[in-house]
C-alpha cells in the first residue's frame, strides 16, 4: 500500500485504542457509581473521530453532540481531565460542571458536547462564520448522528452554511439508530441521508466509517477544498454503535438483534486497521501488545487522577454563571 | 390499588384512549420503544401505530403537527421525551398553541396535552435538568399541571386530556417509580383545585411535584420539634387555587413556598405576591421562599445537591418563619 507510514498508522491505532479502553473503563466506573448521569459510549465509531480529526490542524475547531468522549480525546484533550470531568471532580475539563455530555476543551479547540439533539449544528456554522470573518483560514468540523438530520435546527444551519459558503464540514455519524429508532423510521431520505445537505447545494459524500484510513483520506481532500473557500461539505460516515444508546440502555435493546450487532463487530475499526498494518508487515503482534500496555497505563492513570481529585467546593456553585467585568 | 406514578399515567391515557377515538399519542419512542420512561408500555399493541405515533427528533415539527390536528378535531397527547426539549418546541407552544383560540376570536380551540418528565434527576447535566414550569405559567392561554402523587397524576391527566385548552403536564422524572394508592376505574380531579396533603395550624407550606415529597418529609421532622405544618399541593400551577392557600395562611399566619425551579421570577414569587394582596393582614412574618439556585444545573454531585432544595433547607426555612431555633 502506497504512502503508508508505520508511525502514522500506529498513531491512528493508538488514538482509537485510547478511546476504546477509556470508554470501557468509563463503563466500569459507571457500574461502580463513580460516574453518574447519562453516559453514551462511542465504542465502534472511533474511526470517524480519529480519521476526521487527523486531517485537521490543531487550531481548527471541532464540536460534537452528547456522544463526545471520542471527539474530545481525538482533539488532544488530557485523558486525566476528561476522566475527572466524568467523575464530576474539580480537576475536570469543566470543573465538574459539564459532565459526560458537555465536555469542552478550549485549549484544544474542542468547542463542546451538547445534549440537545440538533442544537449544536447552528453553533458549528457560527464557529465557521467567525473564522471566515476573522480571515483565519480555519475549518470547523461538526459531528452529529443521523437522528439529528431531520431537526429544524440542522436544516437552518445547512442553509446558512451553504448560503454564506462557510468553512464547515458536517459529519453525520450514521450508526443507523437514534436511541431505539432505526434510520428508516426517522428519516425520509434514509437511503442517502446526504441528500438532505445536497438539497441546499452542499456537496456531500458517503464514506465507510469503520475504515479510519478511508475517513482520513476523504477528510484530507475535503478539508483542502473547504479551506480553499469552496463552502461547506457534508460527510455521511456509515458506522455502528456496539453498545446500547447509553448506560441506561446497556444491551442491544429490543430494537436490534444480537446477530446484527455481531455482524458489525466483525468490522470493528480497530481490527480493520490492525489487519491492514499486519498484512503490510509494518508491525508485529508484539508492537500491538506494547501499545495495549501504554494505553492501559494512561487509562489507569486517568482513573487514579480522577479518583484522587477533590469534588468541587460548593462555594463554586455560582461561579461562571456570568462573565466577570 | 397500589400503583407507581408511571402506571397511574399509563392507566389514565389508556382509559381515555379507549373512551375516545380522537385521542392519539405522539412523540419520540412512544410506540415500539414503549416510551423512554415506559409510560406508554403496551400502547402500540393495544392501539396500533396510527394512534401511538413514533416521530423523528423534531419537537417543533411534531408539536406543531399536533396543534394542527387539534385545530381539526383531534385530541393529541404530545409526549416530550423530557420537558427540556419543550424549548425546541417553544415557538409552537407559545406562539401557536396558547394564542390560536384568542387570535381567532374563539373560533378555534387547541385541545392538547403536552406531557413529559421535568426537573433534575441524578446528575444529568445542565441541558437535561430544568424546571421550566414558571415559563409556561407566564403565558396566557396555557394550563400547567404538575402532580406529585400517583392518585393525582391519574385524575389530573384525565382532566387535562378532556380539557379543551392546551395543557402542559409536567411529570418529575424522579417520581415515575414512586408508589401510592390510586382509586380504581374512571375518576377525574378537576384542574385548578389544590389539595391539603397534611393539615396543620402553625405554618403553611406550599410545594408541588417532587418538592411535595421533600415538604412532607420536612413536616414530619418538624412535627417532632413541635411544629404543626400544613402542607398544600396546588397540583395545578395555572390556574392556581389561591383561595385554598389564602384560607390556610389566614389560619396559620405564616407561609413557606418550596419549588425546584430558579428563584428569579419563579412561581413562589407569584404566590408571595398574591399573598401580600389577599392576606397581608393575616401574615405574622414575611413569606419565605425555598428555591433552586439561580445557576444552570451543575453535573457534579455535591454542586447539584447544593443547587436543589432539600429537607434540611425546608426545615430551616419553616423554623425561621416561625421564629424557632
Ligand atoms: C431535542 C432532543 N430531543 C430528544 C432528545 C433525546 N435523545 C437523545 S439522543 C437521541 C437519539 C439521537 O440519535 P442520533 O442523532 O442518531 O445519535 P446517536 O445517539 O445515534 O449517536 C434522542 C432521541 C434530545 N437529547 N434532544
Amino acid at each position: 500500500m502506497a504512502g503508508m507510514d508505520r508511525k502514522d498508522l500506529l498513531s491512528l491505532y493508538y488514538q482509537m485504542l485510547l478511546i476504546r479502553r477509556f470508554e470501557e473503563k468509563s463503563a466500569e466506573m459507571y457500574a461502580l457509581a463513580k460516574i453518574a448521569g447519562f453516559l453514551h459510549l462511542y465504542i465502534g465509531e472511533e474511526a470517524i473521530a480519529v480519521g476526521a480529526i487527523a486531517a485537521l490542524q490543531p487550531d481548527d475547531y471541532a464540536i460534537s453532540a452528547y456522544r463526545d468522549h471520542g471527539h474530545c480525546l481525538a482533539k488532544g484533550s488530557d485523558p486525566n481531565k476528561v476522566m475527572a470531568e466524568l467523575f464530576g471532580k474539580a480537576t475536570g475539563l469543566c470543573k465538574g460542571k459539564g459532565g459526560s455530555m458537555h465536555l469542552v476543551d478550549l485549549a484544544n479547540r474542542f468547542m463542546g458536547g451538547y445534549a440537545i439533539v440538533g442544537g449544536h449544528i447552528p453553533l458549528a456554522a457560527g464557529l465557521a462564520f467567525a473564522t471566515k470573518y476573522q480571515q483565519l483560514n480555519l475549518v470547523t468540523v461538526c459531528f452529529f448522528g443521523e437522528g439529528a438530520v431531520p431537526s429544524g435546527q440542522a436544516h437552518e444551519a445547512f442553509n446558512l452554511a451553504a448560503l454564506w459558503k462557510l468553512p464547515v464540514i458536517f459529519i453525520c455519524e450514521n450508526n443507523r439508530y437514534g436511541m431505539g429508532t432505526p434510520v428508516h423510521r426517522a428519516v425520509a431520505l434514509y437511503e442517502n441521508v446526504a441528500e438532505a445537505a445536497r438539497s441546499y447545494g452542499i456537496r456531500a459524500e458517503r464514506v465507510d466509517g469503520m475504515d479510519v484510513l478511508a475517513v482520513r483520506s476523504l477528510m484530507q481532500k475535503v478539508v483542502e477544498q473547504v479551506r480553499a473557500g469552496q463552502g461547506p461539505f457534508f460527510i455521511e460516515a456509515m458506522t455502528y454503535r456496539f453498545m446500547g444508546h447509553s448506560m441506561a440502555d446497556p444491551s442491544h435493546g429490543h430494537y436490534r438483534t444480537k446477530d446484527e450487532v455481531e455482524e458489525h463487530r466483525n468490522r470493528d475499526p480497530l481490527l480493520l486497521l490492525k489487519e491492514t498494518i499486519l498484512t503490510n508487515n509494518l508491525c508485529a503482534e508484539s508492537d500491538f501488545k506494547q501499545l495495549e500496555q501504554e494505553v492501559s497505563d494512561v487509562v489507569a492513570a486517568a482513573v487514579k487522577f480522577a479518583d484522587e481529585s477533590p469534588f468541587p467546593d460548593t462555594s463554586t456553585l455560582h461561579d461562571d454563571v456570568m462573565a466577570e467585568e | 390499588m397500589l400503583l407507581s406514578y408511571r402506571e397511574a399515567l399509563n392507566q389514565a391515557m389508556r382509559e381515555e384512549m379507549r373512551r375516545d377515538q380522537r385521542i392519539f399519542l405522539i412523540g419520540e419512542e412512544v410506540g415500539y420503544y414503549q416510551g423512554a420512561f415506559k409510560v406508554s408500555k403496551g400502547f402500540v399493541e393495544e392501539f396500533g401505530p396510527q394512534r401511538v405515533v413514533d416521530t423523528p427528533i423534531t419537537e417543533a415539527g411534531f408539536t406543531g403537527l399536533a396543534i394542527g390536528a387539534a385545530m381539526a378535531g383531534l385530541q393529541p397527547i404530545v409526549e416530550l421525551m423530557t420537558m427540556n426539549f419543550a424549548i425546541v418546541a417553544l415557538d409552537q407552544i407559545v406562539n401557536n398553541a396558547s394564542k390560536i383560540r384568542y387570535m381567532s376570536g374563539g373560533q378555534l380551540s387547541v385541545p392538547l396535552v403536552i406531557r413529559g418528565p421535568g426537573s433534575a434527576a441524578h446528575q444529568l447535566g445542565a441541558q437535561h435538568s430544568q424546571s421550566l414550569e414558571a415559563w409556561f405559567c407566564h403565558v396566557p392561554g396555557l394550563k400547567v399541571v404538575a402532580p406529585a402523587l400517583p392518585q393525582d397524576a391519574k385524575g389530573l391527566l384525565k382532566s387535562a386530556i378532556r380539557d379543551q385548552n392546551p395543557v402542559v403536564f409536567i411529570e418529575a422524572q424522579l417520581l415515575y417509580g414512586t408508589k401510592g394508592e390510586v382509586a380504581e376505574g374512571d375518576y377525574t380531579i378537576p384542574l385548578g383545585v389544590a389539595d391539603i396533603k397534611r393539615p396543620g395550624d402553625d405554618v403553611t407550606v406550599v410545594a408541588y411535584s417532587k418538592m411535595l415529597l421533600v415538604a412532607l418529609e420536612a413536616a414530619e421532622q418538624l412535627s417532632r420539634a413541635g411544629l404543626n405544618v400544613e402542607v398544600i399541593d396546588p397540583r395545578t400551577l395555572k390556574p392556581l387555587d389561591l383561595p385554598t392557600i389564602v384560607a390556610s395562611v389566614k389560619k396559620t399566619g405564616r407561609l413557606v413556598i418550596v419549588e425546584e425551579g430558579w428563584r428569579f421570577c419563579g412561581l413562589g414569587a407569584q404566590i408571595a405576591d398574591s399573598m401580600y394582596t389577599a392576606a397581608f393582614d393575616y401574615l405574622d412574618a414575611p413569606v419565605v421562599r425555598v428555591t433552586g439556585e439561580d445557576v444552570p444545573m451543575p453535573y457534579s454531585r455535591p454542586l447539584e445537591d447544593a443547587a436543589i432544595p432539600d429537607v434540611p433547607r425546608v426545615v430551616a426555612a419553616v423554623k425561621s418563619v416561625c421564629g424557632v431555633q
